[in-house]
């Protein structure tokens, strides 16, 4: 059984994928490729009611079945996750603690001679 | 009480500015980084202590001989709606420069601390929805990226440790393992708490540089800690090569390296040399140092309290 958290991101991939808005149902039937078992409906309803909650799915209750669609593309999204790990959003970043920051040319150069690595 | 105002604002100046800067110029604290970050958080505590401390006593100076004497006398009559005997134009500015800082000082942390939880919480969300699981790795996530990426998350239940797919691909299988080891140190020790802290006092005083001295000191110093806690897994050359590996982006494409204006190219070269040829703390330091951080946070409040000086 995969985590709520994974099936959140695979959810999410599929509604990425398609090619419109997809219902609860037809969300189900694509998760269920690859995997013998299925889901149930209410599972499906679960993650796409998350998903909703933190802004990253749209519901239209215009049309029955209600239809769910992802708020912005995936590019958007890993450019601003991208944004944040780089370290070119200044001290919105300092919220992340990263391995090392970038150095100068002449300084890593520097220090690939002291390590033998060129 | 004029000698405890007076004692306590020499104190304030000194941690201001001459010994803040002494301590960033010194070498010492990358043979012992865990006695240099204590001794940075005494000097900020003490600063902010003793500032404060020196005003309240002024301001309370005209009201009674002992600090908490004259608070009674003061919330006394103010409750009764008198200016307090006594009150001069001084003592009321001294008293609400004391309150005003430390109330900004509290308000700065707390929407600090709240403001960085929100980033975070937003950060991993979108982590969680756009990389994969590594395997046989928990709380470790792997991010569909070329450039070499290492950072952690911290978070109460829920901390993640996120590299990117050009991490893994450049560095050796021991090399990741010293990158891993590294971030969880960040996360066991909490540094996270130490950071903010800085980062709200430099938020809090953008005229003070020596803030943001202290800030980039202390970052350094967590690095420092966390590589000595990579080392007890990995060798020391092991590391070192890391580093300088992913600092130098791995000469991976998209990524220019003017871009990353705000990386500390020094930072970067005082890791990998301590790495290269270790030493430790000179004796002198280790011992003294220690018990010196400790009187500072002990000194402003006895300072206060005590009658011989406020007598």
């Amino acid at each position: 059984m995969e985590s709520l958290g994974e099936l959140e991101r695979t959810a999410l991939e599929q509604l990425w994928d398609a090619a419109g808005p997809l219902t609860p149902g037809e969300l189900r039937d694509r998760l269920a490729i690859g995997d013998q078992r299925g889901l149930a409906l209410t599972t499906v309803m679960t993650v796409l009611s998350r998903l909703e909650k933190k802004g990253f799915v749209a519901r239209d209750r215009t049309v029955r079945p209600a239809t769910y669609a992802p708020v912005s593309a995936r590019e958007e999204y890993v450019a601003e996750l991208m944004h944040d790990a780089l370290g070119a959003a200044g001290d919105r970043t300092e919220a992340l603690a990263r391995f090392v920051g970038r150095a100068s040319a002449d300084e890593t150069a520097a220090l690939r001679r002291l390590l033998g690595l060129d | 009480m004029i000698l405890a105002a007076v004692l306590l604002a020499i104190l304030a100046v000194l941690l201001a500015w001459p010994v803040p800067l002494a301590l960033a110029r010194s070498s010492w604290p990358d043979r012992a980084p865990g006695t240099a970050l204590l001794l940075w958080q005494a000097i900020a505590l003490a600063g902010v202590l003793s500032l404060i401390g020196s005003l309240l006593v002024a301001g309370l100076a005209p009201y009674g001989a002992h600090p908490v004497a004259a608070i009674r006398v003061l919330t006394g009559d103010a409750l009764r709606g008198a200016v307090p005997q006594g009150t001069t134009t001084g003592s009321a500015l001294a008293l609400a420069a004391a309150i005003l800082l430390g109330a900004h000082l509290v308000l700065n942390l707390v929407a600090t601390v709240v403001r960085t939880e929100r980033q975070r919480a937003r950060h991993r969300s979108l982590v969680l929805l756009l990389s994969a699981p590594m395997p046989e790795t928990p709380r470790t996530r792997v991010l569909d990226a070329t450039a070499p990426i290492a950072y952690c998350l911290p978070g109460t239940a829920r901390s993640l440790t996120v590299l990117s797919a050009g991490l893994l691909a450049l560095l050796s299988e021991q090399e990741v393992q010293g990158v891993v080891e590294h971030e969880r140190a960040h996360l066991r020790q909490h540094h996270a708490l130490v950071l903010v802290a800085f980062r709200a006092w430099r938020i809090a005083l953008p005229w003070f540089p020596v803030a943001s001295r202290a800030q980039d000191a202390v970052g350094l110093l967590t690095e420092m800690l966390a590589d000595d806690q990579a080392r007890r897994t990995v060798p020391d050359p092991v590391l070192a090569r890391a580093i300088a590996i992913v600092a130098s982006g791995g000469g991976a494409p998209g990524v220019p390296l003017e871009d990353a204006a705000a990386a500390d190219p020094v930072s970067v070269g005082r890791r990998v040399r301590r790495l290269v040829s270790p030493a430790s703390a000179p004796r002198a330091v280790r011992a003294v140092v220690p018990i010196a951080a400790v009187a500072l946070v002990v000194v402003p409040p006895v300072l206060l309290a005590m009658p011989s000086f406020t007598g």
